[in-house]
């Protein structure tokens, strides 16, 4: 490891890899410590993404594309389902990945494009100057040194504590931390390239319940509350186990996966001087749906296309990096964000009678494309009653 | 003291993000709680598989 890089990256997930990779196409020296020892376990994630949106940053592969998704089910507290069809289900329709093997694709590109990449190593301390970073104390094998670097970018995910000790606030409040646990089930019969999410108090308070096909008669299994609904016997785990009781009596787990999504709005704002936040660690994960791979490699990108201006310019401050930061808060990422988060804090307060009739409705919608805004006025339109709630929601979006 | 049940723990770091002082850190397989927890109980509450418990035990 060399003592001075002109990119320092904290993390290797996809955040992490594809903004490696994009620093050294850019001709920079790049430095990635993965704290882990390996790119890609354990897995953290119920590996749905859009095929559009991953097609920005990767051919796609069959390696790492369990399976190709085509409709969405959403399944009703009553068992009222509706159907979102391949034409109108937006970027819901996609690929179920396998993120072992798509992770390490990503970071082996990252290495072929010469990006230096060192696991079972990690920082654990910023070095400040005058209060600003100016690079981090990594540890390996219980050896510590010094790396320095006009840019470092914390792309430590949803458990990042590189902000924190730059003084930078990064906690995700408890009621908006979805708590999650899900079951790679093998040996069960699901319909293929169907995703279904089921809803409802009872079943996922403040969350959902998904079934992601992965393969021949295989399914990620999982679920993700509210941690404010979280506690000792009805947990994340608890529900997922009398979900599985219920409708996959017979499945066999092969892999049990829990972990943590914010769905907290971004930070606050996602760079300091010399210092970036991306990915999971900048909390963009997305509040109603909780998928991050898209927004990871998205705010991955973007950071380093501006670090490196930043870095021919010879000025790394705060002043200089903000070109990210409002660069990705005025893409329609940054207002799906910005859109969903609103949505999802009216979702939270929905009984399941609401739920219900919900999506009762929506199944009687007839729309030719599905988005958020015609939605919200198709459903005012079919069930007055709901006016009250969905038109606070709609004057909140518009 | 914050207690860690490891056999139970899922080295996932939901308790990490959660953790209004910064105690946590997940290294690994291994959640190590530093002298700042104030054992607020906010990570025992969220962890999905329930390895956090704030009991009334001593640290030594």
């Amino acid at each position: 490891m060399k003592s001075q890089y002109d990119i320092l990256i904290i993390g290797g997930g996809p955040a992490g890899a594809i903004a490696a990779k994009t620093a050294k196409e850019k001709g920079l020296e790049v430095g990635l410590v993965e704290k882990r020892p390996a790119i890609g376990a354990p897995v953290r994630c119920a590996e749905g993404i859009g095929k559009k949106l991953l097609a920005d940053f990767i051919r796609p592969d069959e390696r790492w594309i369990a399976a190709e998704i085509e409709r969405a089910t959403i399944i009703a507290p009553d068992g009222t389902t509706m159907e979102l069809a391949h034409e109108m289900a937006g970027s819901e329709v996609g690929y179920i990945l396998d993120r072992k093997v798509f992770d390490r694709e990503l970071i082996w590109q990252a290495a072929d494009a010469g990006a230096e990449i060192f696991v079972k190593t990690r920082a654990i301390a910023p070095i400040l100057e005058e209060g600003k970073v100016i690079g981090a104390k990594i540890e390996a094998g219980g050896d510590v040194t010094e790396v320095k670097a006009d840019v470092v970018i914390a792309a430590d995910g949803v458990e990042s504590k590189f902000g924190k000790w730059c003084g930078i606030d990064t906690t995700v409040p408890m009621r908006e931390m979805e708590t999650c646990a899900q079951y790679v089930l093998a040996d069960i019969n699901v319909p293929q390239n169907v995703t279904q999410f089921y809803l409802g108090n009872e079943t996922a308070p403040e969350g959902y319940v998904w079934v992601f096909p992965k393969g021949k008669r295989a399914a990620n299994v999982g679920i993700g509350i509210s941690g404010k609904k979280s506690g000792p016997g009805h947990r994340a785990i608890d529900y997922l186990n009398s979900f599985v009781r219920k409708h996959f009596p017979e499945g066999k787990p092969i892999e049990l996966i829990v972990g943590g999504v914010s769905v907290c709005k971004p930070l606050e704002c996602t760079v300091s001087d010399n210092l970036m936040f991306i990915g999971d660690a900048a909390r963009v994960s997305d509040p109603l749906t909780g998928g991050g791979i898209y927004n990871a490699l998205y705010t991955g990108k973007l950071a380093v296309d501006v670090a490196s201006k930043a870095i021919a310019n010879g000025d790394t401050g705060k002043k200089a990096l903000m070109e990210y930061d409002r660069g990705w808060r005025s893409s329609a990422l940054g207002k799906a964000l910005e859109r969903n988060h609103k949505i999802k804090e009216i979702f939270i307060t929905l009984s399941d009678e609401k739920l219900n009739s919900i999506v009762r409705s929506i199944s009687k919608i007839n729309m030719k494309e599905f988005d958020t805004f015609t939605l919200i006025k198709e459903l005012i339109r079919v069930n007055p009653k709901l006016s009250l709630e969905l038109g606070a929601l709609w004057a909140s979006i518009r | 003291m914050l207690k860690v049940y490891r056999e139970i723990c899922g080295y996932c770091g939901c308790c990490v993000a959660v953790c209004p002082e910064g105690a946590l850190e997940l290294i690994d397989a291994y959640l190590s709680v530093g002298q700042e927890c104030t054992q607020c109980g906010v990570c025992a509450k969220v962890c999905p598989l329930g390895a956090l418990e704030v009991t009334n035990e001593v640290a030594v």
